[in-house]
């Protein structure tokens, strides 16, 4: 490809794209994002080709009318195919299904019932994928493009208006104006902080110094949340371009691209995109003829949770191991080699060329009073449909369960909903109606995060939750600060004493006390953070705790040692299930005759309880 | 020169300077382990916590690496401050029960016996050694391995390390007196590794690792003669 030297160049560029893309013709869309790889998607897209090919329909769908695209969101029902103009949706495609759809849909039109989207509760087909439940009440503008845009072209993403920000960027508007329209929109940062975007760009642009750094955190690691993994993976392109607005506003030629190496498809992309944008000319000296230069590298961080904290990430890039530094003097001074460092979340950078072309009134029109925009959530746990939504902000926690979401499988009852990853918080039904938004999930003791969302039923034990992340963390902390290290050892110490059936009376209060002094004493948000969990859960469920305790039981059915299984007589009907699966041969019995569970033996594996179809096994 | 409010006393400080030399200065004290004159502020221990406040916002921070700014207010006892205090003693007792300077901080904070469960490592990774290796002697010989709990002070691959010269820095910074070093008949033993020592031409007495005098040597460009003594006798 030649490089773009000129505005006039880009949008030629751009229409020749579009030329290419007849709207009337059809297009294949099928995700191949980690996981729908995961589910076999590749395989499918290669089926697909050589099918269209071996039915003779080549001059009907052109091999690169397929397009292997980024994740759509719907993991739930993954491999996702949508055939476009029809917007024909088919969910969990194997590679047996493919002959059909060569055959019947894109042959002549026909729609396979069995692949589209049923309705559980109208029990109706849903043909368009806009109109599945779990679209409709979203709003795509970060996520949207996913389905159109093959992740590895960069072609695509200029045909659907790609680089246009960044064209009107450098044409029309000066650095200060590009910050003023990002503090306008008051973009607050997607990674957790929440701290106002444009605020950190003026900062970083008056701070005295020079190089001035401007850094992508990609170093996501919230446990069950893949929101900036799917937008690096799928829309690449979309953070190099605010990444490089970004630049230009601060004055910076040089950026970092800070991601984890556990995402190898995302630095893949990313790594493609890069070169794709230096050979067209959109990094690099003189992009578009502006006279402005910057080129970004990407750095591959080893997966320690601490590295997506600001000041662990540049020790990691500066070649140290990843210790976060005190923080009383700001980044935006003093942050990459002691330079000048804007650092944003990958989903930050791709809210801003969405900012530049529809205008910081445009934007704030979405959102609440102090959040603005829309935030990407990755909806999993126990819920019907597992994936990434993208929301405005201010929707209530309801909606993304309920009506996203799909509520909880197998009618089971919704306890409580964890937000913010490892250091935010969990939130009871009481609270479902709160609308997602940075400072009111902070009332409620949880926060924003990045967007991990985990749904727990009434078979989570809310001690065996807060014991789950206080474990994530504590091998997670970088081990440099005493609260930290120590604090979240000895909390998840006295958590295992409260689930084996040795917690004390006075364990509740150290807990609580160790909690407040942990957040106080420790360096950095890690620690500052950790606690979160134990104090949330301890507010909102205390009851749970209590009966552990005092009563040496556990509610919810999960604390192996506080929990015992037997059969009800009445209801067993000797099928002999439970005695096959059980693994010690606790549960045994005559077929057709009542059987027993020796406790004695039991390793409390649940097996028995999941196979029995007669409800004739109980926890108590 | 500021002025700032330490526990109600007006103070004058230079700018640049940490609250814990500002209160140090003033014969305020605050505990602390990890902090060292010859050392830059590391902020890892958080005994020296305090609170301030600024501009009507209250917080704790960390008097050793916090530097004084005009009209702040500082409180080294409030109740916040005397819990996290507490916090990191109870919890480095676990690692070190026994240990006087932990015993001696713990007693004048008013805790009796740690209520945390033992986890004895004696080592309370202040991250002296190290800092002092690099910073002072400038040799990085020894450095942290793993991370969180598991994190400790070892040296490359848990080998002998090839870049320490048994000058012994680590050993004598230590607060906690956990790096063992020994000498027996010219050989001193530092990092489970055996450093011969230099024998004084005059009196007899080995009074330096030979490695040590290598180096100085070489960083200083001195000439050889100026080692063949001790001190004693040059």
């Amino acid at each position: 490809m030649k490089k773009i030297k000129t505005l006039e160049q880009l949008e030629q560029f751009r229409k020749d794209s579009q030329a290419k893309r007849d709207p009337k013709k059809t297009v294949i869309s099928i995700c191949v994002g980690t996981g729908c790889l995961a589910l076999g998607a590749e395989k499918v897209a290669a089926a697909l080709k050589e099918e269209i090919q071996s039915q003779g329909l080549v001059s009907k769908v052109a091999l690169d009318s397929i397009k292997e695209t980024g994740c759509p969101g719907f993991c739930e029902r993954g491999p996702i195919l949508v055939i476009y103009p029809e917007k024909t949706c088919y969910l969990g495609v194997t590679v047996e299904d493919v002959p059909e759809i060569v055959s019947k849909t894109i042959a002549n039109n026909e729609v396979i019932e069995r692949l589209v989207y049923k309705d559980p509760d109208t029990k109706k087909r849903v043909v368009k994928d806009s109109e599945i439940p779990f679209y409709k009440k979203q709003q795509r503008y970060l996520l949207g493009n996913n389905n159109f845009i093959d992740s590895k072209s960069i072609e695509d993403y200029i045909s659907l208006g790609g680089y246009s920000a960044l064209a009107k960027v450098l044409s029309v508007m000066k650095s200060e104006e590009v910050i003023q329209e990002v503090i306008d929109a008051d973009l607050r940062g997607r990674g957790g902080g929440g701290f106002p975007a444009g605020w950190k760009w003026h900062s970083t642009r008056n701070a005295e110094g020079d190089p001035k750094y401007v850094i992508c955190n990609a170093d996501e690691g919230d446990p069950g949340a893949f929101m900036d993994r799917a937008l690096l993976e799928g829309n690449p392109h979309s953070v190099l371009e605010g990444m490089i607005i970004g630049a230009y506003a601060i004055g910076s030629n040089e950026g970092y691209i800070y991601v984890r190496n556990e995402y190898p498809l995302a630095v893949t992309n990313a790594t493609l995109a890069l070169d794709q944008a230096r050979e067209l000319g959109f990094l690099g000296e003189n992009i578009l003829g502006s006279g402005f230069g910057f080129d970004i590298k990407i750095m591959r961080g080893g997966g320690a949770f601490v590295c997506g904290e600001s000041s662990a990430l540049f020790a990691s890039l500066e070649g140290r191991s990843g210790e976060p530094r005190a923080k009383y003097i700001h980044a935006t001074d003093k942050g990459l080699w002691d330079k000048p460092t804007n650092l944003n979340n990958v989903e930050t950078w791709a809210n801003v060329p969405l900012i530049i072309n529809k205008g910081a009134k445009w934007y704030t029109g979405i959102g609440t009073e102090g959040s603005k925009g829309t935030k990407i959530f990755s909806l999993v746990g126990k819920i019907n449909n597992t994936g990434l939504v993208e929301v405005p902000m201010g929707i209530t926690l309801r909606e993304i369960i309920y009506d996203i979401g799909g509520g909880i499988p197998d009618g089971k009852k919704f306890k409580a909903v964890q937000t913010g990853g490892p250091s935010g918080g969990c939130i009871p039904e009481a609270h479902l109606d709160t609308p997602v938004d940075f400072d009111e999930l902070t009332k409620l003791g949880s926060m924003m995060g990045s967007g991990g969302m985990i749904v727990m039923d009434e078979n989570n034990c809310m001690v065996d939750v807060a014991n789950y992340f206080l474990k994530f963390l504590e091998e997670e902390s970088c081990g440099k600060c005493t609260p930290c290290r120590e604090g979240i050892l000895q909390m998840r110490k006295i958590l295992d004493r409260i689930t084996s059936g040795e917690g004390k009376e006075e364990d509740l209060d150290t807990l609580e006390w160790m909690g407040q002094a942990i957040i106080d004493g420790s360096l950095c948000a890690l620690g500052g953070a950790a606690p979160n969990p134990v104090i949330t859960t301890m507010r909102y469920f205390l009851d749970e705790y209590e009966a552990h305790i005092r009563e040496k039981k556990c509610p919810a059915g999960v604390c192996k040692a506080l929990i015992r299984f037997s059969i009800v007589p009445e209801n067993c009907n000797g099928c002999h299930l439970c005695a096959r699966i059980c693994p010690v041969e606790a549960a045994k019995g005559v077929k057709k005759e009542v059987h027993t569970i020796d406790d004695d033996i039991c390793i409390k594996c649940r097996a028995c309880y999941e196979v029995c179809k007669f409800d004739a096994i109980k926890i108590t | 020169m500021v002025t700032l409010t330490i526990d109600g006393r007006e103070i004058q400080a230079d700018e640049g300077e940490t609250l814990l030399k500002a209160a140090q200065k003033a014969n305020i004290l605050i505990p602390q382990l990890c902090s060292n004159e010859e050392l830059e502020p590391y902020g890892a221990c958080r005994l020296c916590v305090v609170e301030i406040t600024h501009k009507n916002r209250t917080r704790i921070v960390a008097s050793c690496i916090y530097e004084v700014a005009e009209g702040l207010e500082v409180n080294t006892r409030s109740e916040r401050v005397l819990n996290v205090r507490k916090l990191v003693i109870e919890l480095l007792l676990a690692r070190n029960p026994r240990h006087p300077s932990l015993l001696k901080i713990a007693e004048d904070l008013g805790v009796k016996k740690s209520r945390f469960e033992a986890e004895i490592k004696g080592c309370i990774l202040c991250g002296q050694c190290i800092r002092t290796c690099r910073e002072v002697v400038g040799v990085s010989a020894i450095g942290y391995e793993g991370r969180g709990i598991n994190k400790r002070v070892a040296t490359p691959f848990e080998e002998s390390p090839p870049d320490c010269i048994a000058c012994g820095s680590c050993h004598f910074v230590c607060p906690v007196d956990v790096i063992p070093m020994k000498e027996k008949e010219g050989v001193r033993n530092i990092w489970k590794t055996d450093f011969p020592l230099h024998k004084c031409e005059s009196c007899g007495r080995y009074f330096a690792p030979v490695k040590q005098l290598e180096y100085l040597k070489e960083k200083y460009n001195l000439p050889p003669e100026q080692f063949l003594k001790c001190t004693h006798c040059r």
